[in-house]
């Protein structure tokens, strides 16, 4: 199971990549195999402000579907537009091009919040 | 919780194995698109060990299956096969199921897996005449062998000439140098191929020959999620999912395996429903836009009124676009006939079609 060291993670199994007040957000190597085959990402909440814990899209594998949820509060700037194309992406490379979005989050103390790598090996067993 | 004879084999290559109607099933190996491709392009093959097998025997044999069962076994002979089901008493239905006429005085019944124990009391509550019954299903396996190949590659396995095995017949014979095995030309998936019955001690040589005869045609081990998508694309209904104690079975269009020529359980209920109708009908219905029903999503018309409730759905790995079944009025059922589907926010327009959804 791939959990890259430098990224934070939900115990939703979403990874999240801090750059300055920018996150990137996508879903961890666990949750893409736990899914199967990811056949649509749909995220319609581009240019939204949520709250933490706030669904912001579903991704709809051939057998299920399952929600999104912001890690951070603030305001959601990009969808990977690949993914419309390829959702594939999120199975062969979760943690690159199968990235699912940008956000501008407001509330920096939410980032301690989150998981640590560690932390998320330790969740996925 | 139940293991097949097969589960350390599914576990060594990788499956992905879930709790299934109480057995440890593999629902995926590689990739559940891949399997499915695999199955509607070349071969795979599906431990469905799980289902329940029943060997009703004896002179009362054929009055037990004619009781309860809805379509007419008097019209079997030996080597062939009928697909049927277990009316109940308040107009629903019990299981579907195969029946196959062994030989003389002698039918196999074939019934879903989550359905063994409640098919079983049924059946024995309307064994008045005193039929000989035996429960097969902890002893015997069943594997499908699916796919246009399936012909083709298995062929050096058995005596048997397999391309004259037509659909819904059997033979009982050689398999994989195994003794009076089942090969049935049946399947769920819509693409050809059998079924082996066989006992649980002969099953690990039979899959393992049967996947060195298949190596050059490119066979795969197959899960249940594709064992579903492929069904779904034929429109089969699935136990549970489609067809339930509550659906009468002339709503889920099965009154071509429903055969007034017999007396059998609640037959003058079902031919009410025959002759007055029914208040709803088990729709086919592809995706306008680019969307996935999924069972229990709630069906709508254009002014948002309740139609009814999707009770399969999937993204079609052959099409490429969200497909379903569910109920509506019988007004709505034409192919043709616009309605949609309440996906999460959305009410995303889908059109009411013919099956298969799949056409070769």
């Amino acid at each position: 199971m791939n959990i890259p060291s430098e990224l934070k993670y939900t115990k939703d199994h979403e990874w999240i990549k801090i750059e300055g007040d920018v996150a990137t957000i996508g879903i961890t190597d666990f949750a893409q195999s736990e899914l199967g085959d990811i056949v649509y990402v749909e995220v319609e909440t581009v240019d939204e402000t949520l709250d933490q814990e706030e669904v912001f899209g579903t991704v709809e594998a051939v057998k299920t579907v399952s929600d999104l949820f912001l890690p951070l509060t603030g305001e959601i700037t990009d969808f990977n537009e690949k993914l419309e194309d390829e959702p594939e992406l999120v199975n062969s490379d979760p943690y690159g091009d199968g990235w699912m979005i940008k956000m501008k989050f407001t509330d920096a103390t939410q980032v301690d919040g989150l998981l640590s790598a560690d932390a998320y090996k330790e969740l996925v067993g | 919780m139940k293991n097949t004879a097969l589960t350390a084999i599914h576990e060594s290559l990788g499956a992905k194995m879930v709790p299934f109607a109480g057995y440890n099933m593999p629902v995926q190996y590689e990739g559940v698109n891949i399997e499915h491709q695999t199955v509607r392009d070349n071969v795979g093959v599906f431990d469905v060990s799980h289902m329940g097998e029943f060997l009703i025997s004896g002179p009362e044999a054929l009055n037990l299956v004619q009781k309860v069962s809805s379509n007419d076994a008097s019209k079997l002979t030996v080597g062939r096969a009928q697909y049927s089901y277990l009316p109940n008493a308040t107009g629903g239905i019990v299981d579907d199921m195969i029946v196959y006429k062994i030989k003389e005085e002698q039918y196999l019944l074939v019934v879903n897996a989550s359905n063994i124990d409640k098919d079983w009391d049924h059946i024995t509550s309307h064994n008045t005449m005193n039929a000989d019954m035996k429960n097969l299903s902890e002893d015997y396996s069943l594997l499908a062998i699916q796919g246009p190949k399936a012909v083709e590659a298995m062929q050096s396995l058995t005596s048997v000439d397999l391309s004259a095995i037509k659909f819904y017949h059997f033979e009982v014979s050689d398999f994989a140098g195994i003794e009076n095995v089942i090969i049935s030309a049946t399947g769920y998936t819509g693409s050809g191929g059998f079924e082996i019955y066989c006992k649980n001690t002969e099953v690990e040589q039979i899959w393992n020959k049967v996947f060195e005869a298949g190596a050059d045609y490119g066979i795969k081990p197959i899960g249940l999620a594709a064992r579903d998508t492929l069904r779904l694309e034929m429109g089969y209904c699935l136990y549970g999912n489609d067809i339930d104690d509550t659906t009468s079975p002339y709503e889920a269009g099965l009154g071509w395996v429903t055969k007034f020529t017999k007396d059998f359980v609640n037959h003058e209920q079902l031919l009410e429903h025959k002759e007055k109708g029914v208040d709803r009908k088990l729709i086919a219905f592809e995706m306008d836009e680019r969307a996935i029903p999924r069972g229990g999503y709630e069906i709508k018309d254009s002014s948002q009124q309740d139609l009814g409730i999707v009770t399969s759905g999937t993204m079609s790995p052959s099409m490429g676009i969200g497909i379903g079944m569910g109920y509506v009025p019988p007004i709505f059922a034409t192919p043709g006939s616009k309605i949609h589907i309440q996906i999460r926010k959305k009410l995303v327009p889908a059109t009411v079609v013919k099956l298969p959804f799949y056409k070769k």
